[in-house]
């Protein structure tokens, strides 16, 4: 395991989008790899809870396709696809993203950057999203920098009063 | 990305962020969390008309934060913790799952670099 504890950033940094950042112990070849191969992917992507991929097709070129779809313990299953706009490994991946049954509104694009100084990556992975619509889920990570920001002590005094 | 709870669609939990998104009903949510208050009250604590007080009020109650009181002639406005909770579990959620999968990357970056490192070129 890494010595350093690795913290997930989640930020807000347009009104569009959702950005995470991350630093791995890894060149960012590595990183880059894993975000590419489907051998790869298949180990670490949304593989939780019982949760698999049953689906991973990568056509890693500038219009290429990317197509993952997963299976729950239950048989349940959710897809998602994409297109690849720009690849500069192992830099920059862009794609657009768009779930078989949305949980927001049009299509999304991501953009996973990398960049790498002394053997270790940061990696910031933003998500912006297509129309106003959508901006609920905006809003929704808003939510956390307000929560985290100023709205600690707002939590703090609702826990004891919370009615679930 | 992924969503954190699949495929669902939650209007409340989007009335809940909407209302949220504003600094001034933050602000207003604040107060309310250490006491009830009415119109006039919260008029007077921050730099707002009435009318503008009440619509804000409005879109807090319509989210389900708050509720006010029917008979009283006060009207007093109390939070409703319930909305918020929905709200925060939701990001908590969020964050878990990509906390999830970064921690499997660490595993798997660990196994490429080893075996990078016995291996040569892979």
């Amino acid at each position: 395991m890494m010595a350093n504890a690795a913290k997930l950033e989640i930020t807000t940094p347009g009104d569009r989008e959702i950005a995470m950042t991350r630093v791995f112990d890894a060149p960012r070849e590595l990183v880059f790899d894993a975000w590419t191969k489907p051998e790869l992917l298949t180990r670490w992507l949304g593989i939780h809870n019982g949760w698999t991929f049953a689906v991973c097709e990568v056509d890693l070129r500038v219009g290429g396709k990317f197509r993952f779809v997963w299976r729950g313990p239950d048989g349940n299953e959710m897809g998602m696809g994409g297109t690849y706009t720009e690849i500069v490994r192992p830099e920059r991946l862009v794609s657009t993203e768009r779930f078989d049954e949305s949980w927001y509104p049009g299509e999304a694009v991501d953009t996973l950057v990398l960049t790498e100084k002394d053997g270790r990556t940061t990696s910031t992975l933003t998500m912006r999203l297509e129309s106003k619509e959508a901006r609920d889920v905006v809003l929704r990570s808003g939510m956390e920098s307000g929560i985290e920001a100023g709205y600690a002590r707002l939590d703090g005094l609702l826990g004891s009063q919370v009615r679930t | 990305m992924q969503p954190t709870s699949y495929g669902t669609t939650d209007r409340r939990l989007d009335a809940t962020f909407a209302a949220l998104a504003d600094p001034t009903r933050r602000a207003i949510l604040a107060r309310l969390a250490s006491g009830e208050a009415s119109v006039t009250e919260l008029a007077e604590r921050f730099p707002m008309t009435q009318a503008a007080v009440s619509k804000h009020l409005k879109v807090l109650e319509r989210a389900g934060l708050i509720s006010r009181a029917r008979d009283a002639q006060r009207r007093p406005s109390r939070i409703e913790g319930r909305p918020l909770a929905e709200a925060t579990r939701w990001l908590e959620r969020y964050r878990k799952v990509w906390e999830g999968n970064y921690e499997r990357l660490d595993a798997l970056l660990d196994e490429l670099k080893t075996a990078k490192r016995k291996g040569g070129e892979r």
